[in-house]
């Protein structure tokens, strides 16, 4: 056994068209999720990626294939109901649209949806809605109507109400897309506080590759495989591929790219600003020693 | 030659009620002819009050929006005619189709204008390629449709309609990489080859940066820059003061100009970041 919190082997899951076919949409992926990562999914539309995260906490059932939460197999004959509510509270999953999410008139009460159905005592949680407010920074809007906040706090509001379940992994299915700039930010400082704070392991499904570059490691997905797997600086090092498969490379890479296609030597691992900028200015200091 | 002008317009929200709010304040603002022009803003900076003006959607509280040199509010009951002349496509267009098949979806404002069978045919097909759709598609129901296919059919819509001015608000949001290429890419093949004026309303400072001539920049209900990409993305620190993002090259270069690097201040496009920085390393050598 392995000690990976999430392990997937051989998983498959093809979906019926309207003509009655069968369409495979991810095809036999076996992968390994360890406790306490930060794992980001990039792929174009229709590549597998939102796909496979359902079937992690089970809103799919695989066609063959298995998959094992928490060293529990989830595809077992001799999985119960309570089985299963088990697995979506130890894997929670926020999604793409805020307006989609919120069940209550009233946040904290939203919050609470999730704990109540699972049986705690109300003093238990009061301290659980509290601290979960707290983590998303949304304490102050406790008592507020979900309707008349922004999509970056609605989005947080929905994140909290699944902390307030203690999960283990929570999964983010392009929930950054509906947001704007400002929105964005603030949930990605979230899922980051949550993932270095809390330990809890983060699956972030996104389009945008700056948000990728923040996590520790980088799956891409292309037609219903892992077409790439490994960190932020081994995945954005390869701007063609990823092209070819309907991607995009950070403008720092991109523009590394460009400048060893005129004849620089640069690493295409510096990814982040300050790193990009300093190799530049680097190469500058010694092209302008060496005219000297 | 501007083809749309703001003259003083101003909109209250809620007026003489405790809700009051003023979400544009006095705005003079004139659209180039032909050009694609970047609306950018945060959240609640105006945008969207701004560009249902631009159709007559919202009426302005005080000031004119001409359209070709005419009051577009000249003649209320004529407001009608001003949405064929300006296309908006709102967010998320995709929702707003219904027709049994993409191509009767595409067809609808066309069948409306009272337009001869086998003109509509033939702007639905030229929409269709403007926006990058296969025409295999037009056949199809459109709930059978990808996300980002059913988005460039709604677009398809609009420009089915040959208006002089199409809007387009968050045209991109929420699409893969490919997929905003796909239609930004169309938008601008449209807008080179037909002549028509564009309006993009985004928060991708790269998409605007790539894709438009002109941007004109909105804070709290006030046009804050306008100018060309060149003139507004070139005063970064501006844009940075009022909270905006800049294209991620400009922060590259903000950063190499800060080294040392004798960089000038208008790099928002890789490719022309690229091309200064290699002529100061003393690179050879053509992108290829």
């Amino acid at each position: 056994m392995s000690d990976a919190f999430i392990r997937t082997e051989n998983l498959t899951f093809a979906y019926e068209n309207d003509e009655g076919k069968e369409v495979p949409a991810v095809k036999g992926i076996s992968l390994e999720i360890k406790e306490g990562e930060f794992v980001a999914m990039l792929g174009h539309n229709g590549s597998g990626k939102s796909t496979f995260a359902k079937l992690l906490n089970m809103i799919l059932t695989p066609t063959s294939g298995k998959i094992y939460i928490d060293g529990r197999d989830i595809t077992a004959d001799d999985m119960t109901e309570d089985d299963m509510f088990d697995v979506r509270r130890k894997v929670g999953m926020v999604f793409q649209n805020p307006d989609n999410q919120i069940v209550a008139t009233i946040v904290e009460e939203d919050v609470a949806f999730g704990p109540e159905n699972l049986g705690i005592e109300p003093e238990k949680i009061r301290r659980r809605v509290d601290q979960a407010l707290e983590t998303v920074g949304m304490t102050e809007y406790a008592k507020h109507a979900p309707h008349k906040l922004s999509g970056g706090q609605k989005q947080r509001i929905a994140i909290a109400g699944i902390i307030a379940m203690r999960p283990r992994c929570i999964i983010f299915d392009e929930s950054t897309a509906m947001l704007d700039p400002l929105g964005r930010e603030e949930l990605m400082s979230t899922i980051e506080k949550l993932n270095r704070e809390e330990g809890i392991t983060v699956i972030h499904i996104t389009h945008y590759m700056n948000e990728a570059a923040k996590a520790d490691r980088i799956v891409v997905f292309d037609d219903g495989q892992v077409f790439a797997d490994g960190t932020p600086e081994e995945i954005f090092s390869y701007p063609e591929p990823l092209r070819a498969v309907g991607l995009d490379v950070p403008q720092t890479v991109e523009l590394l790219f460009k400048l060893n296609k005129m004849g620089g030597n640069f690493n295409l691992k510096n990814i982040s600003t300050e790193d990009c900028a300093a190799v530049i200015a680097e190469a500058y200091r010694k092209a302008t020693e060496s005219k000297n | 030659m501007a083809i749309i002008e703001l003259e003083g317009v101003s909109y209250i929200y809620g007026a003489k009620t405790p809700y009051e709010m003023t979400a544009l304040d006095n705005i003079d603002l004139k659209i180039e002819k032909g050009a694609i022009t970047g609306l950018i803003g945060h959240t609640g900076s105006g945008k969207s009050t701004l560009v249902q003006m631009l159709n007559g959607l919202i009426r302005p509280t005080s000031g004119r929006v001409l359209l070709d040199g005419k009051d577009i509010w000249a003649e209320p009951k004529k407001i009608r005619d001003i949405r064929f002349k300006v296309g908006l496509v709102m967010q998320y267009p995709e929702y707003q189709l219904f027709d049994e098949t993409v191509r009767a979806d595409i067809a609808f404002g066309l069948k409306n204008m009272k337009m001869p069978e086998e003109e509509i045919a033939e702007r639905v097909e030229r929409a269709a390629e403007f926006s990058n759709l296969d025409l295999s598609l037009l056949d199809k129901s459109p709930f059978d449709l990808s996300g980002g296919q059913r988005r460039r059919a709604a677009i398809a819509g609009v420009i089915a309609m040959s208006p002089q001015v199409l809007v387009l608000d968050e045209p991109a949001a929420g699409l893969d990489p490919r997929g905003r290429r796909e239609i930004l890419d169309g938008v601008k093949r449209f807008s080179r080859e037909s002549g028509t004026t564009v309006i993009i309303v985004s928060h991708s400072m790269e998409d605007m940066a790539q894709y438009c001539d002109n941007a004109a920049v909105l804070s709290r209900g006030k046009l804050f820059m306008y100018g060309s990409c060149s003139d507004v993305f070139g005063r970064a620190p501006m844009l940075c003061s009022v909270g905006l993002d800049i294209p991620h090259v400009t922060r590259i270069n903000q950063k190499l100009i800060e080294l040392g690097l004798p960089l000038p201040e208008d790099v928002y496009t890789v490719d022309y970041a690229a091309d200064k920085i290699a002529k100061l390393l003393g690179l050879g050598g053509e992108v290829k």
